[in-house]
């Protein structure tokens, strides 16, 4: 597993991995449109990024990025969140009020069909917030989990 | 010989268990659900409201924020329970 599987598994991840991205990222984006939403996109695309890890064995993906940096990534999310809902306490004077719905700046087109994406106030941010934080983090706990699990069969052999 | 612990825990848990199968019969009927107040209201005024089309991300994000904010809050437990957990065994 260290090294990897074969090269045509390779191939294929490397093939089908933007596919999937762009699926979840879609899904993200459209979370306020169709079904799904930050996490259902987010585990979509978690998915993809544990497809390359299987493919390409966990010290190859530890050494391009390593869980410190998800780890960050995954509470800027959470951040980002919190700081969507304290905003709406701010503006608005209540805890997660929607505070862009009314005022003109960005998402603030009324909701009218499917097609329209730039709706819905403060919902696209948050949406990416918990995108970005469900990416993060179960991509985290894979590749933590594989990494000590090979370190383990390395050291028992 | 039962202990104090295992009286104790008998007592707490027929409670918990009395209470669950209570509340299983309180809630609607299994097959024909009746609309509520707030599913009609949903219904009928989240897209104004909310502005999202989907009225599920409308209750998710907007009206129950704070079950939102409870996930996230799950799923980052879990995150840093996993990495806490596995760090001692990559030396």
């Amino acid at each position: 597993m260290s090294g990897g599987m074969s090269k045509i598994v390779k191939t294929i991840s490397n093939i089908s991995f933007p596919l999937v991205l762009i699926y979840g990222l879609y899904i993200i984006a459209h979370g306020h449109l169709t079904p799904g939403g930050g996490f259902q996109g987010g585990a979509v695309v978690a998915s993809g990024c544990a497809m390359i890890l299987v493919a390409y064995g966990s010290i190859w993906t530890m050494g391009k990025i390593k869980e410190k940096h998800l780890s960050i990534l995954e509470s800027l999310g959470a951040i980002a969140f919190i700081g969507l809902a304290f905003l709406g306490l701010i503006f608005g004077f209540v805890f997660f009020k929607n505070f862009l719905i009314g005022e003109g700046l960005i998402f603030d087109n009324p909701a009218l069909g499917l097609s329209d994406i730039y709706t819905a106030g403060i919902i696209p941010l948050m949406n990416f917030a918990v995108g970005l934080k469900v990416i993060a983090g179960l991509f985290a706990i894979v590749l933590v989990m594989a990494y000590a699990t090979t370190k383990k069969e390395a050291e028992t052999k | 010989m039962m202990s104090k612990r295992t009286i104790a825990g008998a007592i707490f848990f027929s409670i918990v268990a009395v209470f669950l199968v209570f509340s299983a019969l309180m809630t609607h009927s299994f097959g024909n659900p009746d609309e509520t107040e707030m599913d009609q209201y949903i219904i009928d005024n989240s897209q104004g409201e909310v502005g999202a089309d989907n009225s599920v991300t409308g209750v998710v994000f907007d009206y129950r924020g704070f079950d939102t904010l409870g996930e996230a809050t799950v799923l980052f437990t879990a995150v840093a329970g996993v990495i806490l957990l596995f760090r001692r065994l990559k030396k």
